[in-house]
Protein backbone atom coordinates (compact mmCIF):
# COMPACT_ATOMS: atom_id res chain seq x y z
CA UNK A 1 0.00 0.00 0.00
CA UNK A 2 1.08 3.62 -0.82
CA UNK A 3 2.19 5.45 1.89
CA UNK A 4 0.77 8.90 2.94
CA UNK A 5 2.81 11.82 2.26
CA UNK A 6 1.78 15.04 2.69
CA UNK A 7 0.28 17.06 -0.53
CA UNK A 8 0.41 16.18 -4.32
CA UNK A 9 3.48 18.01 -5.87
CA UNK A 10 2.31 21.25 -7.19
CA UNK A 11 1.37 21.71 -11.18
CA UNK A 12 -0.61 24.08 -13.19
CA UNK A 13 -3.94 23.64 -13.23
CA UNK A 14 -6.63 24.44 -16.54
CA UNK A 15 -9.99 24.35 -16.16
CA UNK A 16 -10.94 24.78 -19.78
CA UNK A 17 -14.83 25.65 -20.45
CA UNK A 18 -15.17 23.95 -24.45
CA UNK A 19 -13.16 20.84 -26.07
CA UNK A 20 -11.67 22.84 -28.43
CA UNK A 21 -9.40 24.71 -25.68
CA UNK A 22 -8.54 21.54 -24.04
CA UNK A 23 -7.22 20.23 -27.42
CA UNK A 24 -5.34 23.49 -27.61
CA UNK A 25 -3.72 23.02 -24.25
CA UNK A 26 -3.01 19.87 -24.70
CA UNK A 27 -1.29 20.66 -27.79
CA UNK A 28 0.37 23.23 -26.45
CA UNK A 29 1.51 21.37 -23.32
CA UNK A 30 2.41 18.22 -26.02
CA UNK A 31 3.53 15.04 -23.65
CA UNK A 32 3.69 17.36 -20.33
CA UNK A 33 -0.44 17.79 -19.83
CA UNK A 34 -2.11 15.11 -18.11
CA UNK A 35 -6.07 15.02 -18.71
CA UNK A 36 -8.12 14.67 -15.47
CA UNK A 37 -11.84 13.15 -15.94
CA UNK A 38 -12.53 11.58 -12.46
CA UNK A 39 -9.52 11.61 -10.60
CA UNK A 40 -9.48 8.16 -9.23
CA UNK A 41 -6.50 6.72 -11.41
CA UNK A 42 -5.00 10.38 -11.67
CA UNK A 43 -4.60 11.65 -7.98
CA UNK A 44 -3.14 7.91 -6.97
CA UNK A 45 -0.53 8.40 -9.51
CA UNK A 46 0.51 12.14 -8.34
CA UNK A 47 0.09 11.11 -4.30
CA UNK A 48 2.83 8.39 -5.14
CA UNK A 49 4.74 10.88 -7.26
CA UNK A 50 4.96 8.12 -9.85
CA UNK A 51 3.87 10.79 -12.59
CA UNK A 52 4.34 14.51 -11.67
CA UNK A 53 2.82 15.99 -14.49
CA UNK A 54 3.39 19.88 -14.82
CA UNK A 55 -0.03 20.75 -16.17
CA UNK A 56 -2.99 19.32 -15.62
CA UNK A 57 -6.27 20.03 -18.02
CA UNK A 58 -9.52 19.30 -15.67
CA UNK A 59 -11.93 18.20 -17.82
CA UNK A 60 -14.62 19.02 -15.04
CA UNK A 61 -16.23 22.06 -16.95
CA UNK A 62 -16.79 21.35 -20.46
CA UNK A 63 -20.64 20.84 -19.91
CA UNK A 64 -20.60 19.49 -23.86
CA UNK A 65 -18.92 16.32 -22.66
CA UNK A 66 -21.64 15.20 -19.97
CA UNK A 67 -24.91 13.61 -20.69
CA UNK A 68 -26.78 10.65 -22.44
CA UNK A 69 -28.24 11.97 -25.92
CA UNK A 70 -30.67 9.77 -28.32
CA UNK A 71 -28.64 10.00 -31.90
CA UNK A 72 -30.09 8.53 -34.95
CA UNK A 73 -28.51 5.80 -34.51
CA UNK A 74 -28.80 4.73 -31.08
CA UNK A 75 -27.31 6.71 -28.03
CA UNK A 76 -24.39 8.99 -27.62
CA UNK A 77 -22.69 9.16 -23.94
CA UNK A 78 -20.57 11.99 -23.27
CA UNK A 79 -17.50 10.74 -22.09
CA UNK A 80 -17.56 12.89 -18.44
CA UNK A 81 -20.80 11.49 -18.05
CA UNK A 82 -20.81 9.99 -14.69
CA UNK A 83 -21.19 6.23 -14.26
CA UNK A 84 -23.96 6.27 -11.66
CA UNK A 85 -25.89 8.48 -14.78
CA UNK A 86 -25.07 5.48 -17.02
CA UNK A 87 -26.38 2.87 -14.26
CA UNK A 88 -29.67 4.62 -13.50
CA UNK A 89 -30.47 5.96 -17.06
CA UNK A 90 -33.80 4.48 -18.52
CA UNK A 91 -32.25 4.15 -21.96
CA UNK A 92 -29.31 2.49 -21.24
CA UNK A 93 -31.18 0.21 -18.74
CA UNK A 94 -33.57 -0.85 -21.43
CA UNK A 95 -32.00 -1.20 -24.24
CA UNK A 96 -28.31 -1.59 -23.57
CA UNK A 97 -28.46 -3.44 -19.86
CA UNK A 98 -24.86 -4.71 -20.22
CA UNK A 99 -23.69 -1.30 -20.01
CA UNK A 100 -25.88 -0.37 -17.25
CA UNK A 101 -24.44 -3.57 -15.27
CA UNK A 102 -21.10 -2.85 -16.03
CA UNK A 103 -21.29 0.71 -14.89
CA UNK A 104 -22.76 -0.87 -11.44
CA UNK A 105 -20.32 -3.44 -10.67
CA UNK A 106 -17.66 -0.34 -10.87
CA UNK A 107 -16.15 -0.12 -7.48
CA UNK A 108 -18.08 2.23 -4.96
CA UNK A 109 -21.08 4.32 -5.17
CA UNK A 110 -18.71 7.15 -4.08
CA UNK A 111 -16.66 6.40 -7.03
CA UNK A 112 -19.34 5.94 -9.74
CA UNK A 113 -20.79 9.52 -8.62
CA UNK A 114 -17.47 10.78 -9.25
CA UNK A 115 -15.75 8.27 -11.66
CA UNK A 116 -16.79 8.80 -15.42
CA UNK A 117 -17.11 6.62 -18.66
CA UNK A 118 -14.51 7.98 -20.69
CA UNK A 119 -12.19 7.74 -17.58
CA UNK A 120 -13.00 4.24 -16.54
CA UNK A 121 -11.94 3.33 -20.18
CA UNK A 122 -8.77 5.01 -20.12
CA UNK A 123 -7.64 4.66 -16.73
CA UNK A 124 -4.17 2.39 -16.92
CA UNK A 125 -3.60 -0.73 -15.39
CA UNK A 126 -3.34 -1.63 -11.48
CA UNK A 127 -0.52 -4.10 -11.96
CA UNK A 128 1.40 -2.97 -8.83
CA UNK A 129 4.66 -3.27 -9.46
CA UNK A 130 4.30 -0.56 -12.27
CA UNK A 131 2.14 1.43 -10.21
CA UNK A 132 4.62 1.31 -7.48
CA UNK A 133 7.53 3.32 -9.45
CA UNK A 134 9.14 -0.06 -10.12
CA UNK A 135 11.18 0.77 -13.44
CA UNK A 136 9.40 -2.01 -15.53
CA UNK A 137 9.00 -2.51 -19.43
CA UNK A 138 5.94 -0.15 -19.17
CA UNK A 139 7.66 2.13 -17.09
CA UNK A 140 10.19 2.39 -19.62
CA UNK A 141 13.00 0.10 -17.83
CA UNK A 142 13.81 -3.35 -19.15
CA UNK A 143 12.38 -6.04 -17.11
CA UNK A 144 8.61 -6.76 -15.86
CA UNK A 145 8.67 -7.70 -12.17
CA UNK A 146 5.59 -9.40 -12.19
CA UNK A 147 6.62 -11.91 -14.30
CA UNK A 148 10.02 -12.81 -12.00
CA UNK A 149 10.13 -16.15 -10.51
CA UNK A 150 9.30 -15.23 -7.20
CA UNK A 151 6.59 -12.45 -8.48
CA UNK A 152 3.14 -12.14 -6.74
CA UNK A 153 0.91 -11.99 -9.85
CA UNK A 154 -2.20 -13.73 -8.98
CA UNK A 155 -3.85 -10.99 -10.61
CA UNK A 156 -1.83 -10.74 -14.00
CA UNK A 157 -2.73 -12.01 -17.37
CA UNK A 158 -3.18 -15.39 -18.99
CA UNK A 159 -2.89 -14.17 -22.07
CA UNK A 160 -2.00 -11.60 -24.74
CA UNK A 161 1.50 -10.67 -22.58
CA UNK A 162 4.36 -9.09 -24.94
CA UNK A 163 7.03 -8.54 -21.81
CA UNK A 164 4.37 -6.51 -20.26
CA UNK A 165 1.68 -9.02 -18.37
CA UNK A 166 -0.64 -6.32 -16.46
CA UNK A 167 -4.27 -6.63 -16.94
CA UNK A 168 -6.77 -3.91 -18.27
CA UNK A 169 -8.78 -2.90 -15.06
CA UNK A 170 -12.03 -1.50 -16.71
CA UNK A 171 -15.65 -2.69 -16.02
CA UNK A 172 -16.90 -1.02 -18.53
CA UNK A 173 -14.98 -1.94 -21.45
CA UNK A 174 -16.40 -5.46 -22.01
CA UNK A 175 -19.39 -4.33 -22.68
CA UNK A 176 -18.60 -1.42 -24.75
CA UNK A 177 -17.48 -4.02 -27.10
CA UNK A 178 -20.27 -6.42 -26.50
CA UNK A 179 -22.54 -4.00 -27.63
CA UNK A 180 -19.86 -2.83 -30.52
CA UNK A 181 -19.24 0.71 -28.94
CA UNK A 182 -17.32 3.45 -31.16
CA UNK A 183 -15.20 5.70 -29.60
CA UNK A 184 -14.81 9.22 -30.35
CA UNK A 185 -11.25 10.54 -30.01
CA UNK A 186 -10.51 14.13 -31.30
CA UNK A 187 -7.48 15.32 -31.40
CA UNK A 188 -6.44 19.18 -33.26
CA UNK A 189 -7.10 17.33 -36.57
CA UNK A 190 -10.49 16.49 -35.74
CA UNK A 191 -11.86 13.21 -34.59
CA UNK A 192 -11.52 9.79 -35.29
CA UNK A 193 -13.66 7.06 -34.46
CA UNK A 194 -12.11 3.69 -33.45
CA UNK A 195 -14.20 0.44 -32.69
CA UNK A 196 -14.73 -0.48 -28.91
CA UNK A 197 -12.30 -3.80 -29.32
CA UNK A 198 -9.30 -1.39 -31.57
CA UNK A 199 -8.93 1.43 -28.65
CA UNK A 200 -8.06 -0.61 -26.22
CA UNK A 201 -4.32 -1.95 -26.94
CA UNK A 202 -1.85 -4.16 -25.68
CA UNK A 203 1.97 -3.75 -25.52
CA UNK A 204 2.77 -5.14 -28.32
CA UNK A 205 1.68 -2.44 -29.79
CA UNK A 206 2.78 0.37 -27.05
CA UNK A 207 4.11 -0.88 -23.68
CA UNK A 208 3.37 2.26 -22.38
CA UNK A 209 -0.07 3.14 -23.05
CA UNK A 210 -3.56 1.10 -22.67
CA UNK A 211 -5.17 3.07 -25.47
CA UNK A 212 -4.90 3.80 -28.92
CA UNK A 213 -4.88 7.61 -27.74
CA UNK A 214 -1.68 9.59 -27.02
CA UNK A 215 -1.07 12.64 -24.96
CA UNK A 216 -2.78 15.36 -27.45
CA UNK A 217 -5.91 12.84 -27.89
CA UNK A 218 -8.92 13.56 -26.42
CA UNK A 219 -11.86 10.95 -25.81
CA UNK A 220 -14.99 13.09 -26.19
CA UNK A 221 -17.92 10.75 -26.86
CA UNK A 222 -19.15 6.81 -26.93
CA UNK A 223 -21.70 5.95 -29.43
CA UNK A 224 -23.65 3.17 -29.19
CA UNK A 225 -25.39 1.93 -32.26
CA UNK A 226 -28.67 1.02 -32.26
CA UNK A 227 -28.02 -2.77 -33.74
CA UNK A 228 -27.44 -3.99 -30.41
CA UNK A 229 -30.17 -2.95 -28.78
CA UNK A 230 -32.45 -5.07 -26.59
CA UNK A 231 -30.30 -7.82 -27.67
CA UNK A 232 -29.96 -10.94 -24.80
CA UNK A 233 -27.42 -9.96 -22.86
CA UNK A 234 -25.00 -11.02 -20.05
CA UNK A 235 -22.54 -9.68 -17.79
CA UNK A 236 -20.71 -11.33 -14.71
CA UNK A 237 -17.67 -9.94 -13.19
CA UNK A 238 -15.41 -12.15 -10.64
CA UNK A 239 -13.44 -10.29 -7.64
CA UNK A 240 -12.26 -11.22 -4.47
CA UNK A 241 -14.71 -9.15 -2.66
CA UNK A 242 -18.38 -8.65 -2.84
CA UNK A 243 -17.91 -4.63 -3.99
CA UNK A 244 -15.08 -2.19 -4.20
CA UNK A 245 -12.65 -4.33 -6.34
CA UNK A 246 -11.05 -4.49 -9.07
CA UNK A 247 -12.56 -7.68 -11.69
CA UNK A 248 -10.33 -11.11 -11.51
CA UNK A 249 -12.05 -11.92 -14.78
CA UNK A 250 -15.40 -10.39 -16.11
CA UNK A 251 -17.66 -11.41 -19.16
CA UNK A 252 -19.65 -9.41 -21.37
CA UNK A 253 -21.77 -10.63 -24.22
CA UNK A 254 -24.63 -9.69 -26.43
CA UNK A 255 -26.54 -12.35 -28.61
CA UNK A 256 -29.36 -11.99 -31.22
CA UNK A 257 -31.35 -15.17 -31.60
CA UNK A 258 -33.82 -15.97 -34.44
CA UNK A 259 -36.28 -18.92 -33.72
CA UNK A 260 -34.13 -19.99 -30.71
CA UNK A 261 -30.70 -20.16 -32.65
CA UNK A 262 -28.11 -17.38 -32.17
CA UNK A 263 -27.52 -15.65 -35.04
CA UNK A 264 -25.09 -13.40 -33.87
CA UNK A 265 -23.00 -12.90 -30.80
CA UNK A 266 -20.17 -10.46 -29.15
CA UNK A 267 -18.41 -12.08 -26.38
CA UNK A 268 -15.58 -10.04 -24.80
CA UNK A 269 -14.03 -11.00 -21.58
CA UNK A 270 -11.62 -8.26 -19.58
CA UNK A 271 -8.65 -9.47 -16.94
CA UNK A 272 -7.33 -11.55 -18.85
CA UNK A 273 -4.65 -9.91 -21.22
CA UNK A 274 -3.60 -6.52 -21.21
CA UNK A 275 -6.56 -5.66 -23.03
CA UNK A 276 -10.47 -6.59 -23.16
CA UNK A 277 -10.00 -9.37 -25.40
CA UNK A 278 -13.18 -10.03 -28.00
CA UNK A 279 -13.93 -14.01 -28.77
CA UNK A 280 -14.62 -13.89 -32.32
CA UNK A 281 -13.57 -17.86 -32.67
CA UNK A 282 -16.21 -18.13 -29.59
CA UNK A 283 -18.49 -16.02 -31.66
CA UNK A 284 -18.26 -17.75 -35.14
CA UNK A 285 -18.55 -21.19 -32.90
CA UNK A 286 -21.50 -20.20 -31.03
CA UNK A 287 -23.59 -18.92 -34.41
CA UNK A 288 -26.63 -21.05 -35.18
CA UNK A 289 -26.65 -23.21 -32.13
CA UNK A 290 -29.23 -22.61 -29.88
CA UNK A 291 -26.77 -22.11 -26.71
CA UNK A 292 -26.71 -25.51 -25.56
CA UNK A 293 -24.65 -27.35 -23.37
CA UNK A 294 -21.94 -28.68 -25.36
CA UNK A 295 -21.85 -25.83 -27.32
CA UNK A 296 -21.63 -23.43 -23.92
CA UNK A 297 -18.61 -26.20 -22.87
CA UNK A 298 -16.64 -26.23 -26.43
CA UNK A 299 -16.92 -22.15 -26.47
CA UNK A 300 -15.36 -22.58 -22.72
CA UNK A 301 -12.81 -24.55 -24.25
CA UNK A 302 -12.28 -22.78 -27.33
CA UNK A 303 -11.69 -19.14 -25.31
CA UNK A 304 -8.95 -20.45 -23.37
CA UNK A 305 -7.09 -21.97 -26.25
CA UNK A 306 -3.47 -20.64 -25.61
CA UNK A 307 -4.02 -19.61 -22.38
CA UNK A 308 -0.69 -18.90 -20.48
CA UNK A 309 -0.63 -19.05 -16.98
CA UNK A 310 1.56 -17.46 -14.79
CA UNK A 311 3.24 -19.04 -11.20
CA UNK A 312 0.09 -17.84 -9.20
CA UNK A 313 -3.06 -17.44 -12.19
CA UNK A 314 -3.84 -20.16 -13.03
CA UNK A 315 -7.20 -20.48 -11.39
CA UNK A 316 -8.09 -17.70 -14.20
CA UNK A 317 -8.30 -19.84 -16.62
CA UNK A 318 -10.70 -22.51 -15.74
CA UNK A 319 -12.82 -18.72 -14.78
CA UNK A 320 -12.46 -17.55 -18.36
CA UNK A 321 -13.54 -20.96 -19.38
CA UNK A 322 -16.25 -20.93 -17.11
CA UNK A 323 -17.83 -17.72 -17.52
CA UNK A 324 -17.52 -17.58 -21.28
CA UNK A 325 -19.19 -21.06 -20.91
CA UNK A 326 -22.08 -19.57 -18.51
CA UNK A 327 -22.53 -16.86 -20.82
CA UNK A 328 -23.48 -18.78 -23.59
CA UNK A 329 -25.51 -20.84 -21.52
CA UNK A 330 -27.59 -17.63 -20.96
CA UNK A 331 -29.08 -17.87 -24.27
CA UNK A 332 -31.11 -21.27 -23.75
CA UNK B 1 0.06 21.56 51.43
CA UNK B 2 -0.93 18.43 51.38
CA UNK B 3 -1.45 16.96 47.76
CA UNK B 4 -5.24 17.13 47.47
CA UNK B 5 -4.90 20.71 48.45
CA UNK B 6 -2.81 21.86 46.17
CA UNK B 7 -5.09 19.64 43.26
CA UNK B 8 -8.12 21.63 43.90
CA UNK B 9 -5.44 25.22 43.75
CA UNK B 10 -4.21 23.99 41.07
CA UNK B 11 -7.76 23.00 39.27
CA UNK B 12 -9.54 26.68 39.79
CA UNK B 13 -6.52 28.05 38.64
CA UNK B 14 -6.33 26.35 35.69
CA UNK B 15 -9.74 24.28 35.03
CA UNK B 16 -8.36 21.39 33.75
CA UNK B 17 -10.60 21.26 30.49
CA UNK B 18 -9.52 24.72 29.24
CA UNK B 19 -6.18 23.08 29.88
CA UNK B 20 -6.68 20.18 27.38
CA UNK B 21 -8.58 21.94 25.31
CA UNK B 22 -5.50 24.31 24.73
CA UNK B 23 -3.26 21.69 24.41
CA UNK B 24 -5.24 19.66 22.23
CA UNK B 25 -5.67 23.03 19.59
CA UNK B 26 -2.17 23.93 19.86
CA UNK B 27 -1.13 20.18 18.91
CA UNK B 28 -4.08 20.64 15.91
CA UNK B 29 -2.13 23.73 14.42
CA UNK B 30 1.28 22.62 14.38
CA UNK B 31 0.80 18.98 13.13
CA UNK B 32 -1.47 20.70 10.29
CA UNK B 33 1.31 22.78 9.64
CA UNK B 34 3.71 20.15 9.42
CA UNK B 35 1.03 18.39 7.46
CA UNK B 36 0.52 21.04 4.75
CA UNK B 37 4.44 21.93 4.16
CA UNK B 38 6.62 19.27 5.66
CA UNK B 39 8.89 18.05 2.86
CA UNK B 40 7.70 20.16 -0.20
CA UNK B 41 10.20 23.18 -1.19
CA UNK B 42 7.72 23.99 -4.11
CA UNK B 43 4.87 24.65 -1.83
CA UNK B 44 6.29 27.59 0.27
CA UNK B 45 7.43 29.69 -3.15
CA UNK B 46 5.29 30.13 -6.24
CA UNK B 47 7.52 28.76 -8.88
CA UNK B 48 5.35 30.07 -12.09
CA UNK B 49 2.32 31.60 -13.36
CA UNK B 50 -0.61 29.69 -12.78
CA UNK B 51 -3.65 29.66 -14.60
CA UNK B 52 -5.82 29.14 -11.49
CA UNK B 53 -6.97 31.88 -9.29
CA UNK B 54 -6.14 30.91 -5.69
CA UNK B 55 -8.67 33.07 -3.73
CA UNK B 56 -11.94 31.68 -4.51
CA UNK B 57 -15.23 31.32 -2.63
CA UNK B 58 -16.27 28.12 -1.60
CA UNK B 59 -20.37 26.95 -0.34
CA UNK B 60 -19.58 24.69 2.70
CA UNK B 61 -22.65 23.74 4.44
CA UNK B 62 -24.96 26.72 3.13
CA UNK B 63 -22.20 29.76 4.00
CA UNK B 64 -19.92 31.17 1.47
CA UNK B 65 -16.24 30.87 2.63
CA UNK B 66 -13.73 32.41 0.74
CA UNK B 67 -10.44 30.28 1.31
CA UNK B 68 -6.80 30.49 -0.35
CA UNK B 69 -6.77 27.33 -2.44
CA UNK B 70 -3.68 25.71 -4.01
CA UNK B 71 -4.01 24.74 -7.53
CA UNK B 72 -3.22 21.01 -6.31
CA UNK B 73 -5.00 20.92 -2.76
CA UNK B 74 -7.43 18.32 -2.20
CA UNK B 75 -10.84 19.25 -1.06
CA UNK B 76 -9.65 17.12 2.31
CA UNK B 77 -7.18 19.28 2.89
CA UNK B 78 -9.04 22.62 2.36
CA UNK B 79 -11.33 21.40 4.36
CA UNK B 80 -9.66 20.04 7.40
CA UNK B 81 -6.66 22.67 7.42
CA UNK B 82 -8.00 26.03 5.53
CA UNK B 83 -11.52 25.83 6.98
CA UNK B 84 -10.89 23.81 10.39
CA UNK B 85 -13.40 21.58 9.13
CA UNK B 86 -12.43 18.34 10.82
CA UNK B 87 -15.34 16.18 10.77
CA UNK B 88 -14.30 15.09 7.78
CA UNK B 89 -11.37 12.28 8.15
CA UNK B 90 -8.42 11.52 6.26
CA UNK B 91 -8.12 7.49 6.63
CA UNK B 92 -6.25 6.43 3.42
CA UNK B 93 -5.90 9.18 1.16
CA UNK B 94 -6.77 6.96 -1.89
CA UNK B 95 -10.09 6.72 -2.50
CA UNK B 96 -9.95 3.34 -0.29
CA UNK B 97 -11.97 3.89 2.96
CA UNK B 98 -14.75 6.46 2.50
CA UNK B 99 -13.83 8.53 5.52
CA UNK B 100 -13.51 11.58 3.53
CA UNK B 101 -16.81 11.32 2.08
CA UNK B 102 -18.85 14.41 1.79
CA UNK B 103 -21.75 15.77 -0.37
CA UNK B 104 -21.02 17.40 -3.70
CA UNK B 105 -23.97 19.25 -4.80
CA UNK B 106 -26.14 16.46 -2.39
CA UNK B 107 -23.81 13.56 -3.94
CA UNK B 108 -21.51 11.60 -2.10
CA UNK B 109 -17.95 11.56 -3.32
CA UNK B 110 -14.46 11.02 -1.40
CA UNK B 111 -12.95 14.98 -0.43
CA UNK B 112 -9.58 12.75 -1.00
CA UNK B 113 -9.65 12.43 -4.11
CA UNK B 114 -10.73 15.33 -5.59
CA UNK B 115 -9.12 19.00 -6.45
CA UNK B 116 -10.87 21.94 -4.23
CA UNK B 117 -10.71 23.91 -7.73
CA UNK B 118 -13.07 21.45 -8.77
CA UNK B 119 -16.10 21.87 -6.42
CA UNK B 120 -15.70 25.67 -7.06
CA UNK B 121 -19.37 27.22 -7.55
CA UNK B 122 -20.87 23.91 -6.37
CA UNK B 123 -22.31 22.67 -2.85
CA UNK B 124 -20.40 21.29 -0.42
CA UNK B 125 -21.75 19.49 2.27
CA UNK B 126 -19.52 17.92 5.53
CA UNK B 127 -21.04 16.66 8.68
CA UNK B 128 -20.51 19.54 10.37
CA UNK B 129 -23.29 20.89 8.18
CA UNK B 130 -25.79 18.76 9.20
CA UNK B 131 -27.27 19.61 12.30
CA UNK B 132 -29.64 22.31 11.77
CA UNK B 133 -27.90 25.57 11.67
CA UNK B 134 -30.51 27.61 14.37
CA UNK B 135 -31.47 25.00 16.73
CA UNK B 136 -28.89 22.73 16.60
CA UNK B 137 -31.01 19.50 16.07
CA UNK B 138 -29.37 16.77 14.54
CA UNK B 139 -30.24 15.29 11.46
CA UNK B 140 -32.22 12.10 11.64
CA UNK B 141 -29.21 10.23 10.64
CA UNK B 142 -27.45 11.13 13.60
CA UNK B 143 -29.77 10.86 15.51
CA UNK B 144 -30.32 7.01 14.73
CA UNK B 145 -26.81 6.69 15.26
CA UNK B 146 -27.29 7.65 18.59
CA UNK B 147 -30.15 5.70 19.11
CA UNK B 148 -28.62 2.64 17.80
CA UNK B 149 -24.83 3.45 19.20
CA UNK B 150 -23.44 2.20 16.23
CA UNK B 151 -19.73 2.89 16.23
CA UNK B 152 -17.29 1.79 18.24
CA UNK B 153 -14.10 3.88 17.56
CA UNK B 154 -16.29 6.03 15.28
CA UNK B 155 -13.22 7.77 13.05
CA UNK B 156 -15.13 6.23 10.51
CA UNK B 157 -18.46 7.43 11.29
CA UNK B 158 -18.51 11.03 9.80
CA UNK B 159 -18.52 9.16 6.17
CA UNK B 160 -20.35 7.01 6.85
CA UNK B 161 -23.10 9.40 8.42
CA UNK B 162 -22.57 11.65 5.31
CA UNK B 163 -23.15 8.22 2.96
CA UNK B 164 -26.51 7.87 4.92
CA UNK B 165 -27.68 10.87 4.26
CA UNK B 166 -27.49 10.74 0.59
CA UNK B 167 -29.26 7.33 0.78
CA UNK B 168 -31.97 8.01 2.54
CA UNK B 169 -32.37 10.47 -0.10
CA UNK B 170 -32.26 8.15 -3.07
CA UNK B 171 -34.05 5.41 -1.90
CA UNK B 172 -36.34 6.19 1.08
CA UNK B 173 -37.38 3.18 1.95
CA UNK B 174 -34.21 0.37 1.42
CA UNK B 175 -34.33 -3.20 2.19
CA UNK B 176 -31.24 -4.12 4.17
CA UNK B 177 -29.11 -5.62 1.38
CA UNK B 178 -29.67 -1.84 -0.47
CA UNK B 179 -28.26 -0.25 2.52
CA UNK B 180 -25.58 -2.65 2.13
CA UNK B 181 -24.72 -1.69 -1.41
CA UNK B 182 -25.75 2.20 -0.42
CA UNK B 183 -22.65 1.72 2.12
CA UNK B 184 -20.21 -0.30 0.41
CA UNK B 185 -17.84 2.71 -0.42
CA UNK B 186 -17.04 2.94 3.40
CA UNK B 187 -15.03 0.92 5.65
CA UNK B 188 -15.47 0.28 9.66
CA UNK B 189 -11.94 -0.82 10.62
CA UNK B 190 -13.95 -2.22 14.17
CA UNK B 191 -16.20 -4.27 11.49
CA UNK B 192 -19.25 -2.67 13.23
CA UNK B 193 -21.03 -3.11 9.91
CA UNK B 194 -24.45 -5.36 11.49
CA UNK B 195 -24.57 -2.24 13.33
CA UNK B 196 -23.73 -0.01 11.08
CA UNK B 197 -26.50 -0.98 8.86
CA UNK B 198 -28.91 -0.96 11.85
CA UNK B 199 -28.17 2.82 12.20
CA UNK B 200 -29.11 2.90 7.85
CA UNK B 201 -32.40 1.26 8.61
CA UNK B 202 -33.06 3.43 11.18
CA UNK B 203 -32.25 6.97 9.72
CA UNK B 204 -34.68 6.19 6.91
CA UNK B 205 -37.13 5.00 9.16
CA UNK B 206 -36.86 8.23 10.98
CA UNK B 207 -36.68 10.44 7.89
CA UNK B 208 -40.22 8.89 6.76
CA UNK B 209 -41.77 10.05 10.16
CA UNK B 210 -40.96 13.31 10.00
Amino acid sequence: MAKIRDMIPAFELFQPMTVDDALELLDEHRGQAWVLAGGLDSFDWFKDRVKRPSAVVDLGGISELTGIRDVEDGIEIGAMTSLTEIERDERVRSAFSVLADAARHVATPQIRNQGTLGGNVSQDTRCWYYRSGWPCYRAGGNTCYAAAPQAMNREHCIMGRSRCVAVNPSDTAPALIAVDAKMVVEANGGPTVYDAEDFFIGPAIDITRMTVMKSQDLLTRIHIPARWADADFYYEKIRDRGSWDFQLVSVAAAFRKSEGKIEEARISVNGVAPFPVRLDAVERLVQGTSGDESTASAAGELAIQGARPLRHNDYKVAMMRNLVRRAVRSVS
Amino acid sequence: MDQEESVSVLEEKYSRRTFIKGVIATGATASSAGYLFRGSPLLGAATYQTATERLITLNVNGQERRVDVLPHETLAMTLRYKLGLTGTKLGCDRAECGACTVLIDGVSQYACSMLTHQVRGRSVGTIEGLEDADTGELSVVQRAVMEEGGFQCAFCAPGFIMAMTEMIEVNPNPTREEARLALSGNLCRCADYDKILTCAMRSAELARSV
